[in-house]
């Protein structure tokens, strides 16, 4: 069948897609968009939480049909989303630039992490939204494979309550296993996305 | 000196420190591309026309396979290749210790889930189900699961035809290994205590559960080779394994590192790497694998689940006189790395604490249950969870506060181990209790605090199950030893590619290894010491691969002290040709080029007295320095096989925890409250990392304390909860604040003085926080994890 929807602000066409399929399926291997990762593919661990139409979801529940008409936002388009987060219609395109990892791709992003080891201590190049940037200044990011659910996840957190408490934080994101930082991290970095949103407003 | 020094070039005057070496808390390399979802983990990697490949795998335990049919599964549209043993090209069996494990059962299988066909198929839908379409007829034989039913004169043997190296040692053939320790005498001993312990204790199999599951992508090469892009803790060691099993020499399988997401000692032994290259081989195309969850439950070996009997003596005034133990370690279906699981636990079976008379016994067996191998604190975890529940055992029959009576026992630097070998750098065992114990209790009743009643903060959390009534406190304290990098006179070395030259007018270090990066913070630390080292501001991380050296394993606690070495020792090197070149071309405008400790800092060579002679632009121009070396650290000798004597360990890292838990005793669920941390690094070279890995490695503990367990039924060595719905980790809901006390007292022996961070952390956890149950409730409590029936009685 053909799936058409909207990832990260652009239109998107899916052909030949099973039945069977789901969303993070068609994301990672049809569309070229592996930050949602697959960690245990039955809505468990939250890695590959993504924004449907606003709502987060896991995209590993979601069959792919039910997203025909529908917006979703992925760890991609999160600083774009971020940045447009009062408009009608947020997200303006994939955010990478150069959505999807080919095999060159994935070669090339060991040269860029290789030259980029002061590029990323000051973000340059890449614009991040708040919570991308927390994550990396508090230390959050350990193997990385839970961050892109982590991300969505809080980053709609602080959408809808900007001066969240600790145990808001840890409800929100009970649906996001880490396995490598324990999660306090993850907390700080949280704190540190409130606190800086507190400071532009 | 003052003046006109170096003659070129003018305007640098000055020196100036480099920023982002060692001991700052500089941030990932690859932070932004893993918050932008742009990193490329082991499970992103894609190729044009590429394959899926799926594995069949076993549904019994132990088994004859009387025959395999795959016509139906080949028949199916789209699918490409339907392999079985029968169709390997080379070696059928692989293994990091010995090749008993084999790449395709055959003949047999020996555990469930273990693989029994491979698929390529054009969808990974296609592929499963074409593997559900193979038909395996299985002539069913009894399980061996435990050590009674191993160790059985008439027992079946896992393994008929042994030809490792221990097979000469063993008491039974379904024992893998055995490791006694003798010293002093026990039973002599324990006729000056007043008071002797005894306890049996359960420790339940743990999984690694990384994140990122095993996968990878096998391209085949025009050469007739192949390409692998996976992720592992150890590229030259799936190298050797790989190889034989593709009939390839190794030069013609390249290894890049893709991605890691987490391995926890879960990625050292093999996964899918041969399955996906064969596939490419046989298909000519480029094959994707991706294990699912129920998959990588089966696809990694995992810790070993342990039986520990115990037996401690103590005199009236606190004094521990005698130790005696058993330990007996599952080791599964296969080898892997089970000899040196035993070899740990049973030389760290003590603990940390000066016992002089000891009678140890540690076994590894082979049975029918799930294969079992590396997993953080290797051994040594099993250990703590018993020896530190008899220390509250003795200390509550002395009436002694458990702490004191700890601490008057604790090691310290000089003590000798019962291996004989004796601790030769700091170990503050006794101080690193102290600091978890002086630490303020956090309040009680918090979940009336400050923000007023807030359930969530009460065990059973959003579940709502109750308001405080029959919810008790509890304190638990305890504090584990745990070696460092590998022992028993394994040959470990770590090597590094050092290359500096002038780009875009800026003297830039390239740092080159095959160090894998799991997490753990490898590739900060990396560029922090070349920039230390040689004084430059931009340090490359090139990717990990093989056409580098060997960098050894990520496990053991080991990188940061041995690829850190290698890097450090090939800084050294080319910082030595750096100022050979300088000398050669500025030595006659200045003394201090001959006489004078040189320093390379912030792009100059520098007089140890500040005096700045050139910068490296200069001095390389259109040079380059390049070179690569390796490191070792100091030899260790293996363990006497009827004594355990010889100094078999490298060095020592230590960690105390104290856990604050609140136990709803009317439905058995536990909250943890705080787990705090205290704990020697000897170097923090990355501080915001160290405390990353300490609540990292706290968190694991308290997962096995509390939930983590995989279940395997002991009728049918089946397993039961391969997801994670079924196998529980804690979530962010089930993790309390973890407050990080580390100090800083170098070993002598390790570059910086570093100890091994990683591992420590994982063992003193899972027992304070039982301990700190047991506090609250009184209750026995001798397995790991703790369920509600155990709570209730239930």
């Amino acid at each position: 069948m053909r799936v058409n929807f909207t990832v990260n602000g652009r239109k998107q066409e899916a052909d030949d897609v099973w039945e069977g399929e789901s969303l993070l399926y068609v994301l990672r291997e049809r569309m070229g968009l592996p930050g949602s990762k697959n960690a245990c593919e039955q809505g468990e661990c939250g890695s590959c939480t993504v924004r449907l139409d606003g709502v987060p979801v896991c995209a590993c529940l979601v069959a792919a049909g039910q997203v025909e008409g529908r917006e979703v936002t992925t760890v991609e388009g999160l600083a774009d989303y971020a940045k447009h987060r009062q408009d009608a219609h947020p997200g303006g395109g994939c955010a990478s630039g150069a959505c999807g990892t080919s095999l060159q791709d994935a070669q090339q992003w060991k040269a860029h992490s290789a030259g980029g080891a002061t590029d990323s201590q000051t973000g340059e190049g890449t614009e991040l939204s708040p919570i991308q940037q927390a994550f990396i200044d508090a230390g959050a990011v350990q193997c990385g494979f839970c961050t892109p659910g982590l991300l969505v996840a809080a980053d709609e957190l602080l959408e809808r309550n900007d001066t969240p408490s600790d145990a808001d934080i840890r409800e929100a994101l009970s649906g996001n296993l880490c396995r490598c930082t324990g999660y306090e991290k993850i907390l700080d970095a949280v704190r540190l996305a409130a606190a800086r949103q507190g400071e532009v407003v | 000196m003052a003046g006109t020094t170096t003659g070129i070039p003018a305007n640098v005057t000055q020196g100036s420190q480099t920023k982002g070496g060692v001991g700052e808390s500089m941030l990932r390399p690859d932070g932004t591309l893993k918050v932008t979802g742009e990193f490329a983990y082991s499970s992103d990697m894609w190729h044009e026309e590429m394959l899926w490949g799926q594995v069949l795998r076993s549904t019994v335990a132990h088994a004859e396979i009387v025959s395999i049919d795959t016509s139906e599964a080949l028949a199916l549209s789209g699918v490409y290749a339907v392999l079985t043993a029968d169709d390997l090209p080379a070696a059928k069996n692989y293994g990091m210790e010995y090749q008993d494990t084999p790449v395709l059962a055959y003949g047999k299988v020996r555990h469930h889930g273990e693989p029994v066909a491979l698929v390529a198929a054009d969808h990974p839908e296609t592929a499963r189900r074409a593997a559900a379409k193979i038909k395996v007829e299985y002539r069913e034989l009894p399980v061996i699961t435990d050590e009674a039913s191993a160790t059985a004169p008439d027992a079946i043997l896992v393994h008929e035809n042994r030809g490792d190296h221990h097979a000469g040692h063993v008491p039974h053939p379904n024992i893998v290994h055995r490791q006694p320790i003798i010293r002093g005498n026990a039973d002599e001993a324990a006729k000056k205590a007043d008071v002797i312990v005894k306890g049996e204790y359960t420790f339940g199999m743990q999984d690694q559960a990384f994140l990122g599951p095993e996968s990878g992508l096998a391209v085949p090469s025009e050469d007739g080779g192949v390409d692998l892009y996976v992720a592992t803790q150890w590229l030259h060691s799936d190298l050797k394994q790989i190889a034989p099993c593709l009939g390839l020499p190794e030069e013609k399988v390249r290894m890049t590192m893709a991605g890691i997401g987490g391995a926890f000692g879960g990625r050292e032994d093999i996964s899918m790497q041969i399955l996906a290259s064969v596939l490419a081989l046989r298909t000519s195309k480029p094959v994707k694998m991706v294990y699912n969850r129920y998959e990588s439950f089966f696809g990694h070996v995992h810790r070993h689940p342990a039986k520990l009997y115990y037996e401690h003596g103590a005199t009236k005034d606190g004094k521990l006189t005698h130790m005696k133990c058993k330990i007996v370690l599952d080791g599964g279906a296969y080898m892997s790395s089970t000899p040196s699981v035993v070899g740990n636990a049973s030389s760290l079976s003590v603990g940390p604490y000066v016992v002089d008379d000891v009678e140890i016994e540690a076994i590894g067996l082979y049975t029918n249950n799930p294969p079992c191998g590396a997993m953080r604190g290797f051994g040594a975890v099993q250990a703590c969870f018993a020896y530190e529940a008899q220390m509250d055992k003795v200390a509550a029959k002395l009436g002694m506060d458990p702490v004191a009576f700890r601490q008057k026992n604790a090691m310290e630097q000089g003590t000798i181990m019962p291996t004989g070998q004796p601790v030769d750098s700091p170990a503050p065992v006794a101080e690193l209790l102290r600091r978890v114990k002086a630490r303020p209790l956090p309040p009680v009743r918090q979940w009336e605090s400050s923000e007023g009643a807030d359930v969530r903060a009460l065990p059973g959390g959003l579940s709502n199950t109750t308001h405080g009534e029959g919810v008790v406190r509890g304190v638990g304290y305890a504090v584990g030893i745990k070696n460092v990098g590998f022992s028993e006179g394994f040959d470990d070395y770590s090597t590094a590619k050092i290359r500096i030259e002038v780009i875009n007018g800026e003297a830039v270090a390239t740092v080159h290894t095959a160090a894998a990066e799991v997490g753990q913070g490898g590739v900060t630390i990396h560029a922090q010491i070349a920039r230390t080292e040689l004084g430059v501001q931009q340090v490359t991380i090139a990717p990990a691969d093989t056409q580098v050296g060997s960098a050894g394993s990520t496990s053991a606690g080991r990188q940061t002290y041995m690829t850190g070495g290698a890097i450090k020792n090939s800084c050294e090197i080319v910082r030595e040709k750096v100022l050979e070149i300088g000398r050669r071309k500025f030595g006659s405008y200045h003394p201090a080029w001959a006489n004078a400790e040189l320093l390379l800092e912030g792009g100059k060579v520098v007089t140890d007295g500040g005096e700045v002679l050139t910068t490296l632009v200069e001095v390389l121009e259109d040079e380059a320095v390049e070179v690569e070396e390796e490191f070792r650290h100091r030899p260790t000798e293996a363990f006497d096989l009827r004594t355990g004597q010889g100094n078999g360990h490298v060095q020592y890292a230590f960690a105390a925890h104290r856990a604050v838990v609140e136990v709803d005793t009317e439905l058995g669920l536990v909250k943890v409250i705080e787990l705090a941390c205290a704990q020697d690094v000897g170097k923090a070279v990355n501080p915001l990392s160290v405390i990353g890995q300490i609540q990292g490695g706290t968190t694991q503990g308290l997962g096995v304390a509390v939930m983590e367990e995989i279940i395997v039924d002991p009728k049918t060595a089946k397993v039961r909860n391969p997801s994670f719905t079924d196998y529980l980790l804690p979530t962010i809901l089930d993790t309390p604040t973890i407050p990080v006390d580390y100090l800083e007292l170098a070993d002598p022996n390790a570059p910086y003085g570093v100890r091994g961070i990683g591992e420590a952390p994982t063992l003193s956890s899972t027992p304070a926080v039982l301990a700190a149950i047991r506090n609250a409730t009184g209750l026995e409590l001798n397995k790991t994890p703790v369920r509600p029936e155990h709570l209730t009685g239930t």
